[in-house]
């Protein structure tokens, strides 16, 4: 394996989602390899191939006249600004302590499975702060933080990974869709679900609030750039100019496979292929990152169109409690990007601004962990659902076929109950007390 | 009740126009729906009359439009999609059954998909290679989809406006064989006027066999039935209507009179709708069984070319060997293979 990002600029975090003529062809190292950008030499790449940044490595602020317009709120150095900028470092925080105790809980048996987000922390709270109420998001299974953000109770976020549910919370009272496990299938979700809002503006039966209308965001990662269905909304949004922002999380890794082995440009560039805007941002700068979706869904809410997002980041930890990323990357690979740790950047520009006090640190940090400790004590605390209930909701209207399945398995099961053994004899348990939501 | 008469094709047409006057929230998506007014004509007009937004031409790629139509729904619509091909909805498998079918389940009733898929189906019109397949098996295996086919211009106009009503998705069949067939219809009939969407429906009684089919094949089985009339055999046809939920209890009734029971579909035999209904009726009325059931049925091979065809499609003759077989005076030869085993 190739040495990792020593011989390259670090600050070249353009080459993160590139790919190299090396990757291609089949090195595996799809972060280090090579010094080009997509196969241009390094230093001629097309602009948009630089990812925009606010925030440096080293929490230093750095003015962007196209993109602190979008700021004004949070660089007015009055308290609301400071109110929110540690509501931003609180929020990343409190979502890397939910990941460590999720994490723990696995290893703990409490969870079946968790797909941790540690590194994503920016890209995840810069995006979701961008959004508004009447805002819609469909997401993969790892935006544990723009969930908590749309306002899932941190217990729900769990629900789905111990294995008692197959969604955590009601979409509609929070702006979000549940996790979607196949890989870029909601982007479609979010191209219907925005020509809704369209139709709905069309028909006069929503009116556009402040700024315009609302809007959609689909998250996806960098392995579903290869899926059809994301390059079908690609499609699709720029045909019927959708409010939608396609966020991608480039995390760098699918599993094993390196981001180069998705794409031979940086993804940035697919955007303008379909005709639809893309920007590549700096996924572990929140200001950035918040920035340029705020900017997008302006776009979006006000006519013009989708906009493509590729935030720059790293999956610091395994693709799940159930990978081994020792067997596919290099350990240097993290000290590199730990070097770009998202919280710590704004922390030493909140530190530096002195809007970051070490009172302030320790109330964070409690705040964490009774975030997490609550956490603790949600998730142990939830029971199995009633066995009868894998018969709820399969159908919105009744459906024979379910009904009499549900019988027969509640007679069997009631052969437990009346015998005490497994034989599966008469039964006297009323087969329709199957909870709420039983088919009728 | 005014009744019109109506080609099949245009009896659809009529159903979609009703039910878009009915609930705003209805959209129908597809390719070339609009100023075509799709390849069979079944939306000729409508874009005109409710505008582009309404009646959506899509890009070419079925499973966008499917998730597209997903993700309206989310949002309150009632999108009708039309797959312009049977063979083409096999791209949108992920999401008509990853998605759509799941995920009134996945959260836990929250949210709502009522989408109608229209799929024109089936074979028997000499058309090009994927333009005649039978794929309702894949639908019908599937949790959280209802699936229909209709046999007749009326149920096409009323049953496709009960899918749309629904707040199931529905994979909603349409014989190409049938289209351009001519029936009365009454384009407002009451949706609570006419037989539930699930049920099934005896369209000729009989004493002798329970012949249950549905689609193009009512009409092939009603020829049937008239033939064997001529022998002095009693065949009861049954349009099954619904292929999920099966309207199990109706062909229980007829089989428990008949004794005897003969399933008819174009689609290949190995775990098709027959292999269902013909267990459904071994486990429920095997007392009352005089003979095995038998299945007429496609084979299990790829739709042949359009001079072939003939071969795959049961005709009239075909079922009623099936009918002589399960009456016991069939030739060997004319038993599938195996069929003899144990006998």
């Amino acid at each position: 394996m190739p040495s990792t990002m020593g011989s390259t600029s670090r600050d070249d975090l353009s080459r993160a989602g590139g790919a190299r003529a090396e990757t291609a062809s089949g090195t595996t190292d799809g972060t280090t390899a090579g010094s080009t950008n997509g196969g241009t030499t390094a230093g001629t790449a097309p602009p948009g191939d630089v990812p925009v940044r606010l925030l440096d490595e080293k929490g230093v602020r750095h003015p962007d006249p196209g993109l602190d317009r979008w700021l004004t709120d949070v660089d007015a150095g009055t308290d609301d600004a400071r109110g929110a900028l540690l509501a931003l470092y609180e929020d990343m925080v409190v979502a890397r302590r939910i990941d460590a105790e999720a994490t723990a809980l696995q290893r703990q048996g409490e969870l079946a499975l968790w797909p941790p987000l540690q590194g994503q922390e920016a890209a995840q709270v810069g995006s979701a702060a961008a959004l508004r109420d009447d805002d819609f998001v469909f997401s993969s299974y790892r935006e544990h933080a723009v969930a908590r953000r749309r306002g899932v109770a941190s217990v729900d976020l769990l629900r789905v990974w111990r294995g008692v549910t197959a969604s955590g919370w009601d979409p509609y009272a929070v702006g979000m869709a549940t996790p979607q496990v196949i890989i870029g299938a909601q982007a479609l979700h979010g191209v219907g679900y925005a020509l809704g809002i369209q139709a709905d503006v069309e028909r006069g039966v929503v009116a556009p609030g402040e700024g315009g209308t609302a809007a959609v965001v689909a998250y996806v990662g960098d392995g579903a750039m290869s899926q059809g269905d994301v390059n079908e909304a690609f499609v699709f949004a720029a045909t019927w100019q959708v409010p939608l922002v396609l966020f991608c999380q480039n995390n760098q890794w699918a599993i094993s496979e390196p981001v180069a082995l998705q794409s031979a440009v940086p993804l940035v560039r697919r955007a303008w292929g379909f005709g639809v805007p893309g920007v590549r941002v700096d996924g572990n700068d929140v200001l950035a990152v918040l920035a340029v979706t705020r900017e997008a869904l302006h776009r979006a809410r006000t006519g013009g169109g989708p906009t493509f997002v590729e935030a720059v980041t790293y999956r610091m930890g395994p693709h799940t409690t159930a990978d081994d990323p020792t067997r596919y990357r290099d350990a240097s690979e993290l000290d590199v990007w730990a070097e770009r740790d998202p919280i710590a950047r704004l922390a030493a520009y909140l530190r530096a601004g002195g809007l970051l006090t070490g009172d302030d640190e320790v109330r964070v940090r409690a705040a964490a962990d009774a975030v997490a400790a609550e956490l603790r004590a949600g998730v142990v605390a939830i029971e199995d659902p009633p066995p009868l209930s894998v018969f709820d909701h399969v159908y919105a209207e009744p459906h024979p076929t379910v009904a009499a399945e549900r019988a027969e398995h509640a007679a069997y099961l009631a052969g437990f109950a009346d015998t005490g053994t497994t034989t599966t004899g008469t039964t006297t348990t009323d087969t329709t007390t199957s909870g709420e939501g039983a088919d009728r | 009740m005014t009744t019109q008469t109506l080609t099949l094709a245009k009896a659809l047409g009529a159903g979609l126009r009703r039910a878009m006057t009915d609930d705003p929230t209805v959209m129908v998506l597809g390719e070339d729906i609009g100023r075509l007014g799709g390849v069979y004509r079944v939306t000729d007009g409508l874009q005109a009359e409710f505008g582009p937004r309404r009646v959506v031409d899509t890009p070419l790629a079925e499973s966008g439009i499917l998730g597209t139509a997903v993700g309206l729904a989310y949002r309150g619509y009632r999108p009708v999609v039309e797959i312009q091909f049977d063979g083409f909805v096999y791209v949108a498998f992920d999401q008509i059954v990853s998605q759509l079918a799941k995920m009134h389940a996945r959260t836990r009733g929250a949210v709502k998909l009522p989408v109608t898929i229209r799929i024109p189906v089936a074979g028997g019109i000499g058309a090009a290679e994927h333009h005649s397949e039978s794929p309702e098996a894949y639908f019908v295996h599937t949790a959280g989809l209802r699936v229909v086919s209709v046999s007749n211009p009326q149920d096409a106009s009323t049953v496709l406006r009960q899918a749309i009503a629904c707040d199931d998705p529905v994979v909603f069949f349409e014989p190409k064989r049938l289209y351009h067939v001519k029936g009365e219809v009454d384009p407002g009939l009451p949706l609570d006027d006419a037989p539930p969407m699930g049920t099934a429906r005896v369209v000729s009684p009989g004493d002798d066999v329970t012949l249950v089919t549905f689609g193009s094949h009512v009409a092939t089985a009603l020829d049937a039935a008239t033939a064997a009339s001529d022998e002095g055999v009693s065949i009861e046809v049954i349009d099954l209507r619904s292929l999920s939920p099966i309207d199990h209890d109706t062909i229980a009734a007829s089989v428990r009179r008949t004794g005897r029971l003969v399933v008819l579909h174009e689609g290949p035999r190995q775990a098709g709708v027959g292999a269902e209904i013909a267990t459904s009726v071994t486990e429920r009325c095997f007392d009352f069984l005089e003979a095995p059931p038998v299945r007429v049925t496609g084979y299990d091979i790829p739709y042949p070319p359009a001079k072939l065809e003939g071969n795959q499609v049961p005709d009239l003759d075909r079922v009623l060997v099936g009918v002589d077989r399960v009456l016991g005076r069939s030739p060997a030869s004319s038993a599938p293979a195996g069929a003899e085993v144990g006998a």
